[in-house]
């Protein structure tokens, strides 16, 4: 038997539950600006912790008929890879790729293909073209979350030994890579 | 005469005004004051003019190249367009705050004047906390966002807008998004006066429908607005990438479906009460955070604004005292209220509240999609991502279900029902369902486009057949038919129209998902063959423009030999800002979108070959003719003579609306 205060009190609860949620949100929502203001949170240069750092553990299914990759195959590096991932379903991807094409002479590219079908990917590189030389297929997004990637395109370069020496949340343009990537890969390539 | 100073001391003036408003009218009711309550009509229509003046004199500056003002030099310059110039006013934060706070104080004028027939304690109360909101806002405004400062010297020549703002859909965006978001502050007004009063029936849910509906129908177009220009100045060929600002419009738009439909059963059932006035606080505090975390720049955005972690702090504030209030409020009030009486789960009100666990669960989903990355990064320091498939695998089992019920629910009689007479009544809408998934198999690929298409045919078959019946059209002589049909109260007719717009929509979304595209890098003259298309690129010129110049691309597409269309795509490189824009080329048939994007040019100048990027988009046209006959059905039952605010109660009603209602 519930008298009826209990009931009152069991609604009383019920009806504060939305405050909570919203003060809940709103702490969580003051402690991201707080750590924007002091640079220990930032939502959009996601440089921060993977920069000048080892690669991290992942692992990929191979794509045949292309050799996948590893991360030993990176840290045994003598030269500077740009690793890119992409889906079939990314828009942006899509348009990236012709620049990808044309940097495809001038620099070693490997591809993750993102939560994505094998047969997709592979028909998305039959139609744009394909500018890398392995693929791993990270259907799961696991590799992603290791790489701390926040969607694609992503597009990292490796250095020699497998360190992280720029990255990149945005599609390439040719502007950024004639810019910035190709000059820092002739300085990392100088030694 | 409409100098920046007047602008600014506009502005303080509404500010005060809106205190005024926000106080006076709320004393004057608790102390059942009928002098003090008078005073809200006044003060909020005193209010709306003097932020009419304050933006009139900001468009003023704008058109006068006035460049000693910050924000016009900021984001203005001389050889910018006319049009360009007065809406490129509302085009930045300062400015658009300014606007928010305009539309604000002509939802509280609008409260004034055609709430007469409210009574006056609930009235003076709805106006009173319109203008807390106000004051808060206009404080924001004045404190950290004036859009008035003056710089000193000031600029020969303004910086420019960004080129993509640059264009007539998103000149009148804005406007209509924020009367849509802005607009549920009357329902959350409303909500807050009730939970004050300690009384919400059946009259409350008949007065905040009319606000509601029409919040929701500028939501609407907003929406559409939006995803239509990421459609054509975006030039990816996507039209909703479920990105943050795409989904903080996207949240309060399903809480304030639900809502237009709870506010029905408050007003006809007397239930539902409580969860309508939460329903109606939250929509609001979704759009206020929504449009407001989008500007802190907590939420990676690629429109996001210029972002300002002070400012943020500002607005957090702002929104804990709006938000963190009106819910401590429903938490100490709400338990007191009398709740409604229970109901037969099959009945228009049981479809009505299956209608809003549905509609809240979506909005949850979307709302998670959305605010996970954030939240994960802040607790265990990693960014993920939350993309399209997430949001496709969860959205599309929820809405389908929404879809199938939307169908019978208009045709349920209240209070007790039975399910099989009107499923009897739709053999024919299950029919065309039936067809349409039977040819879907075969046109579409896609478990989930097959059915969303079905379930889209079902929407639409069904509301026809509602407005048929009520008609008693072909079972009756037509004359007969005609005469019901002038007697159909607009709401009828409204809601069916606003159902067969959402299945129109979603027909486009199903198509969309069969949209063909393909890129290539070629020279000029080549033909390239894309969903039985011949896309010839005949040439590239240079071309000035205004301030710009282009590269524009001459593609003709042939079918079976037979020209079909030329299009037009170019690449404008803005001399002002060093930026460059897509012109994407669409041509449209309303069955399907040929859409050519002009990219670089690579190689040697003797022989350059050029990016080009074609889609074919089958319906996509519909998407958004979908969401205008939504927000048209929506309009068209305002219209009707039920609806209006506190329309006086006519001495005989109609036997139309006393048989349907």
């Amino acid at each position: 038997m519930t008298t009826p205060s209990d009931n009152l009190t069991r609604r009383r609860l019920l009806m504060a539950l939305p405050l909570a949620g919203a003060g809940v949100a709103g702490v969580a929502f003051w402690k991201m600006l707080d750590g924007m203001e002091h640079g220990s949170f930032n939502p959009h240069d996601i440089n921060a912790p993977v920069l000048d750092r080892p690669v991290p553990d992942f692992t990929l299914a191979p794509l045949p008929p292309a050799e996948g990759f590893t991360t030993q195959n990176l840290q045994q590096l003598d030269k500077p890879v740009l690793v890119n991932f992409f889906a079939s379903w990314c828009i942006p991807c899509l348009a990236e790729m012709p620049t990808l094409m044309t940097l495809k002479d001038k620099l070693t590219m490997w591809g993750i293909a993102y939560k994505d079908k094998p047969e997709n990917t592979a028909s998305f590189l039959r139609h744009s073209g394909n500018p890398f030389t392995r693929l791993g297929d990270d259907h799961t997004g696991r590799a992603g979350i290791e790489w701390g990637i926040s969607g694609v395109p992503e597009t990292f370069l490796v250095g020699a030994g497998g360190i992280i020496r720029w990255h990149t949340a945005a599609p390439l343009t040719d502007q950024t890579i004639n810019k910035v990537l190709l000059p820092l890969v002739q300085r990392l390539q100088t030694p | 005469m409409l100098s920046p100073e007047l602008g600014h001391y506009a502005l303080a003036l509404a500010c005060v005004l809106a205190a005024a408003q926000g106080l006076i009218p709320l004393i004057g009711a608790s102390r059942r004051d009928a002098r003090l309550m008078a005073l809200a009509p006044g003060l909020a229509i005193g209010q709306m003019i003097a932020l009419g003046v304050s933006f009139l004199s900001l468009i003023y500056a704008a058109v006068t190249d006035d460049f000693s003002v910050q924000n016009i030099a900021e984001n203005s310059a001389v050889s910018k367009p006319l049009l360009y110039k007065i809406t490129g006013v509302w085009g930045n934060h300062e400015g658009s705050i300014l606007l928010w706070a305009l539309i604000l104080g002509l939802c509280g004028a609008a409260v004034a004047a055609f709430g007469r027939n409210l009574p006056s304690a609930l009235r003076a109360r709805v106006i009173a906390v319109l203008g807390l909101v106000a004051t808060g806002f206009e404080l924001f405004c004045l404190t950290t966002s004036d859009p008035f400062a003056r710089i000193w010297p000031a600029p020969m020549d303004g910086q420019g807008m960004n080129p993509l703002l640059q264009d007539p859909g998103l000149a009148f965006h804005p406007p209509i998004l924020y009367t849509g978001y802005v607009g549920f502050a009357v329902p959350f007004a409303f909500a807050i006066a009730a939970l004050i009063e300690g009384r919400v029936d059946a009259a409350w849910g008949r007065w905040v429908r009319p606000w509601a509906v029409a919040a929701w129908c500028f939501l609407t177009c907003g929406i559409a607005m939006g995803s239509w220009w990421s459609y054509y100045v975006l030039g990816w060929g996507g039209y909703w990438f479920w990105d943050p600002v795409e989904n903080a419009s996207l949240i309060p738009w399903l809480t304030g479906t639900a809502l237009i439909h709870s506010a029905i059963v408050v007003e006809k059932r007397e239930a539902l009460k409580i969860w309508t006035v939460l329903l109606a606080i939250a929509t609001f505090s979704f759009s206020l955070s929504g449009t407001f975390l989008v500007r802190s720049g907590i939420l990676n955005s690629v429109h996001a604004f210029a972002n300002d972690p002070a400012r943020g702090v500002f607005i957090l504030g702002l929104l804990g005292v709006v938000i963190g209030g009106s819910l401590a409020l429903f938490a100490y009030r709400a338990p007191t209220l009398t709740a409604g009486g229970l109901f037969a789960p099959i009945s228009r009100e049981g479809a009505l509240v299956l209608n809003n666990i549905l509609l809240c669960s979506l909005c949850a989903v979307v709302l998670t999609g959305t605010m996970y990355p954030p939240f994960m990064s802040l607790l265990f320091d990693r960014t993920i991502s939350v993309g399209k498939p997430f949001f496709d695998a969860t959205t599309i089992p929820l809405a389908l279900p929404l879809f199938i019920f939307m169908g019978f629910g208009p045709m349920l009689p209240w209070k007790r029902a039975q399910l099989w007479p009107v499923l009897q009544k739709l053999w024919l809408a299950a029919i065309v369902a039936a067809l349409a998934c039977a040819v879907a198999v075969f046109e579409l690929s896609g478990l989930l486009a097959i059915l969303c298409a079905a379930a889209a045919l079902w929407v639409i078959a069904a509301s026809v057949t509602d407005l048929a019946e009520r008609t008693r059209l072909f079972r009756a002589p037509v004359a007969t038919s005609i005469q019901r049909a002038r007697m159909l109260p607009r709401a009828i007719i409204g809601t069916a129209i606003a159902h067969a717009g959402v299945g129109i929509t979603v027909l486009g979304l199903a198509a969309m998902s069969q949209a063909q595209h393909k890129i290539v890098e070629v020279p000029i003259g080549t033909t390239e063959q894309l969903a039985g298309y011949d896309w010839t690129l005949k040439a590239v010129k240079q071309e000035p423009g205004p301030n710009y110049t282009a590269m524009v691309a001459t593609l003709e597409v042939r079918r079976n030999g037979r020209l079909v269309t030329v299009m037009r795509p170019s690449k404008r490189s803005f001399n002002s800002q060093n930026q460059t824009t897509t012109d994407v080329a669409i041509h449209t048939n309303m069955l399907a979108d040929l859409y050519g994007v002009l990219g670089d040019r690579h190689g040697p100048d003797t022989n350059p070959t050029y990016v080009l990027r074609l889609h074919y988009n089958p319906l996509a046209p519909w998407m958004w003719l979908g969401a205008l006959i939504m927000a048209f059905g929506g309009a068209l039952s305002l219209s009707d003579r039920r609806m209006r605010i506190g329309a006086p109660q006519r001495a005989k009603p109609t036997p139309a609306s006393s048989s349907v209602s």
